[in-house]
C-alpha cells in the first residue's frame, strides 16, 4: 500500500509540473505586487527549486506528519481537507445508503420476476441511470429546485446556519442533502440493481436452493435468507469499486450543486496551481479508495462466514 | 490484512471467464442447465437438424443473428447509425457557421415552424421585458418559406471541397434559428451539430487508442511475465488507485491556454486514453495469463513463430470478444468524461463547441429558467450514451457462445 501511495504521489507531482506557471504567476499579473515580492515570494516556498529537489522536500514533510499549506485557501492542507472531506463522505454515506435501500429490494423482485413486465422497466429504468450525465441530471434537480422553491438550492447550509438550535442544524443540512443524495444515488441505484437482479438469479439455480425448497421452507425463507444473502456478496466487493466512482461523480455533482466537499476542493485547486493542496486531495482520494477496499472485505468476512480475514 | 487485490483479481478472472467459457473451471449456473441440454441433444443427435443448422454458420453470422432478434439494440444501432450520419453531414445539415454571432438576437427562442402546407417561419421583433430579458415575438405580416438546398455561408466540407450548398435556409439576410440561439446569437442547431462532430468522435478514437494500447500492453505484460509484467501492473495500479476523474482534471489543467482547438482535442482523446487504458491492460494481461498455456501457442511457439507475431496472431485475436463488447461498453464513459471536462471549461474551448460546453450555458439558474432549450445538449449525451449501453449490452449477449 505504500508504495502505491508513494507512485501516486510522484505520477501526481509532476503532472502538476506540467502545467505551466504555479501559484504565484497569477500575482505576477497584479499591479498591485511589487514584482520584486513575488521573486521573493517564490525563493521562500522553494519553487524555483528543480521539481525533485522541491518533491522529496514535501516527501519529508510528509512523513512528519506535515501536509503543506495551502496557497491560496491560507490554512494548512490538513485541516482543510479534513474540513471537506466530512463533506464528502456524508454525501457517500446517505447516497450509498440511499441507493442501497432501493435497489436491493428491486433487484430482488426483478429477479424473483424475470422477463416480467416490470422487470423490463426495471431494467430499461437502470440503463437510463447509469447512461445520465451526473452533472446534467444536477442541473436538471436544480432548474426543479428553482422552480418549485420546495427544497434548497444547492449549497450545504442555510445563510442563518449558525442561528439555528442543534436540532435546526442537523434538520437544515438534511435538507440540503436530498437533492445531491438523489442526484448521485440514481446512477449508483441502477447499477446494484442490475448487479442484484443478475447475482440472485445465478445463485437461485444453485443446488442448495433446491435442498432448502425441498426441506420445505418458505419461498421468503429461501428467497432472502439463502438466496439474497450469497448473492449479496460480489455486491459487497464492489462496494469498495462504487467508491471511486462516487467520488469521481461526486466531483462534478458537487460543483453543479456548490456541495463543499473535496470534488470541489480539488477543482478550485487545480485550476488556481495550489500545488500541495492538489497533493494532498490526490492521496486523499487514494487513501479513501484503499480505506474502501479494506471495509469491502471485512463486511465481506462480516457477512460470509466461509471467509476468514489473517 | 487481506490483499487489495482479491476484488480485482476476481473480476479479471469472472471476466475472462464468461469470454473463454472453456477455461472455466465453473461455467455460471444459470446458463449451465441450457447448456447441458444442448450439448447432450448436440451429441446424441436428437436433434440433428438443430445442430446440423448451427454448425453451418460462422460465429459472426451467428452472432449478427441473435443480435437482430434483440430489437432494443437494433435500435439503439439504429439511432447511432443516424447520429453519426448526422453528424457527419453536419457542415451541410447545419444552416449557419458556429461561430458566426448575431448580438441583435441573443437568446432567441426556438422557431415555430407553421404548415401552410409548405413550411413557414415567421420574422420576430424584440423588445425587453420588466426584467429586463429580451423577449421576441412572431411579426405575422412578415413570413418566410423554408427553402431547402440553398445557396449560404461558404465552407469546406470534411476540410476538402469547397461548397456553400445547406441542407435548409430562409431567402435574404434573415436567419432561422431552428432551436434558437446561445447568448451571442449563434444558432443553436448549427452548433449542436459541429459540437457532435466532437462529443461522438472523441468515444470512436479514444476507446481505439486505449483498445490499441491495452491489447499491446495487456499482451506484453502477460505473455512475458517477470519483471515486465511487475512494472507494467504496478504503474496500472498506480493509474487505477487515483479516482479516475481527479486524474483527468489534474492533466486537464496542466494543458497550456495557448494551444489551438485541434491540439486541445487530441491532447484529450489521449489523456482519456491514457487513464482508461490501465483497467484494460490488466484485464487483458489475465485472458493473455490464461490463453498463453493454451496448446495452439505452444505449438506455435514450438514452430518458432517470433514472439511479436504469436501475441498479435495468436493471443490477441481470442480476446476480440471480450474487446468489442468492452469497446462499446466504454464509449459513454469518453463522451461523458469529455462532456465534463468541457463543461468544467477545461476541456474544448469556446468558440469550439463541444456538448459539454454548450451545457455550461445553462449553469446560469436564472438564464436557465428562461431559456429551456439550453439543456438540449444533455439529452442528446444521454441518448448517445443510453444507446451504446443497450447495443453493448445486446452484443455481450450474442457473442455469449454460451447463450446460443
Amino acid at each position: 500500500m505504500i508504495p502505491l501511495v508513494l507512485g501516486i504521489t510522484l505520477v501526481s507531482f509532476f503532472i502538476m509540473h506540467l502545467a505551466p506557471g504555479d501559484f504565484l504567476t497569477q500575482m505576477q499579473l497584479n499591479p498591485n505586487v511589487k514584482p520584486g515580492t513575488v521573486e521573493r515570494l517564490r525563493r521562500d516556498f522553494g519553487l524555483n527549486r528543480p521539481a525533485y529537489i522541491q518533491y522529496l522536500y514535501w516527501l519529508r514533510n510528509i512523513f512528519e506528519g506535515n501536509f503543506g499549506y495551502s496557497f491560496s485557501y491560507k490554512q494548512p492542507v490538513f485541516h482543510l481537507i479534513s474540513q471537506f472531506l466530512l463533506a464528502t463522505l456524508l454525501l457517500a454515506v446517505t447516497t450509498l445508503v440511499f441507493s442501497w435501500a432501493i435497489s436491493v429490494p428491486m433487484g430482488v423482485y426483478a429477479a424473483r420476476h424475470q422477463n416480467g413486465f416490470i422487470d423490463r422497466l426495471m431494467s430499461i429504468i437502470a440503463f437510463s441511470g447509469i447512461s445520465l450525465p451526473g452533472f446534467f441530471v444536477a442541473l436538471l434537480a436544480m432548474l426543479w429546485a428553482q422552480k418549485t422553491g420546495w427544497l434548497p438550492i444547492g449549497g450545504m447550509e442555510s445563510p442563518n446556519y449558525d442561528a439555528l438550535s442543534p436540532v435546526g442544524k442537523v434538520l437544515d443540512i438534511a435538507e440540503h442533502l436530498v437533492l445531491p443524495t438523489f442526484v448521485l444515488g440514481t446512477r449508483e441505484l441502477a447499477g446494484t440493481m442490475r448487479q442484484m437482479r443478475g447475482n440472485l438469479l445465478d445463485v437461485m439455480n444453485e443446488n442448495f436452493i433446491v435442498a432448502a425448497r425441498a426441506r420445505g421452507l418458505k419461498e421468503s425463507v429461501v428467497v432472502w435468507r439463502h438466496g439474497v444473502r450469497n448473492a449479496m456478496n460480489p455486491l459487497i466487493t464492489l462496494f469498495g469499486f462504487d467508491l471511486s466512482g462516487l467520488l469521481a461523480g461526486a466531483a462534478l455533482v458537487e460543483y453543479v450543486m456548490n456541495w463543499p466537499g473535496l470534488g470541489r476542493l480539488l477543482l478550485s485547486a487545480v485550476l488556481s496551481h495550489d500545488l500541495y493542496l492538489v497533493m494532498g486531495s490526490f492521496i486523499m482520494g487514494a487513501v479513501l479508495l484503499i480505506l474502501g477496499n479494506l471495509v469491502a472485505d471485512i463486511l465481506l468476512a462480516v457477512t460470509d462466514p466461509r471467509i476468514k480475514l489473517n | 490484512m487481506p490483499s487489495n487485490d482479491s476484488p480485482d483479481n476476481e473480476q479479471i478472472k469472472e471476466q475472462t471467464d464468461r469470454i473463454v467459457p472453456s477455461l472455466a473451471e465453473s461455467p455460471e449456473p444459470m446458463r449451465s442447465t441450457q447448456d447441458t441440454r444442448a450439448e447432450r441433444q448436440m451429441l446424441t443427435g436428437l436433434s440433428a437438424k438443430a445442430a446440423k443448422s448451427l454448425s453451418s454458420k460462422t460465429p459472426t453470422q451467428l452472432a449478427w443473428r441473435k443480435l437482430r432478434k434483440n430489437r432494443l439494440a437494433v435500435l439503439s444501432l439504429a439511432i447511432l447509425i443516424v447520429m453519426y450520419l448526422t453528424a457527419f453531414f453536419g457542415q451541410f445539415i447545419a444552416p449557419y457557421d458556429y461561430t458566426s454571432q448575431d448580438i441583435t438576437s441573443s437568446f432567441r427562442a426556438p422557431v415555430t415552424i407553421h404548415w401552410t402546407p409548405w413550411p413557414i417561419v415567421y420574422d420576430q421583433t424584440s423588445h425587453f421585458d420588466q426584467y429586463h430579458f429580451m423577449i421576441y415575438t412572431d411579426d405575422r405580416s412578415k413570413p418566410h418559406r423554408l427553402l431547402f438546398f440553398v445557396h449560404g455561408t461558404p465552407y469546406k466540407f470534411l476540410d476538402l471541397f469547397p461548397t456553400d450548398l445547406h441542407l435548409f435556409g430562409i431567402a435574404g439576410n434573415d436567419k432561422v434559428y431552428l432551436l434558437g440561439t446561445d447568448q451571442f446569437g449563434r444558432d443553436y442547431f448549427s452548433r449542436i451539430l459541429y459540437a457532435s462532430q466532437i462529443s461522438l468522435s472523441v468515444g470512436l478514437i479514444g476507446i481505439s487508442l486505449t483498445l490499441i494500447f491495452g491489447l499491446l500492453v495487456g499482451g506484453i505484460s502477460g505473455y512475458y511475465g517477470g519483471w515486465i509484467d511487475d512494472l507494467i501492473m504496478r504503474l496500472c495500479e498506480v493509474i487505477m488507485s487515483v479516482p479516475d476523474f481527479y486524474l483527468l482534471l489534474a492533466l486537464a489543467a496542466a494543458l497550456p491556454p495557448t494551444l489551438n482547438p485541434l491540439e486541445v482535442y487530441i491532447l484529450i482523446i489521449a489523456m482519456l486514453s491514457l487513464i482508461g487504458f490501465a483497467g484494460m491492460a490488466r484485464i487483458i494481461r489475465g485472458m493473455v495469463l490464461s490463453v498463453r498455456e493454451r496448446e495452439y501457442v505452444e505449438a506455435a511457439r514450438a514452430l518458432g513463430v517470433s514472439n511479436f507475431k504469436i501475441i498479435t496472431r495468436h493471443i490477441i485475436p481470442s480476446t476480440y470478444t471480450f474487446s468489442i463488447v468492452t469497446a462499446t461498453l466504454a464509449i459513454p464513459g469518453f463522451i461523458l468524461a469529455e462532456a465534463s471536462l468541457s463543461f468544467l471549461g477545461l476541456g474544448i474551448r469556446d468558440p469550439m463547441a463541444s456538448w459539454g460546453n454548450m451545457l455550461s450555458a445553462a449553469e446560469d439558474l436564472s438564464s436557465l429558467e428562461q431559456h429551456t432549450w439550453l439543456l438540449i445538449p444533455g439529452f442528446l449525451i444521454f441518448i448517445t450514451t443510453l444507446t451504446f449501453n443497450f447495443l453493448g449490452d445486446g452484443l455481450r449477449d450474442a457473442l455469449d457462445p454460451k447463450s446460443r
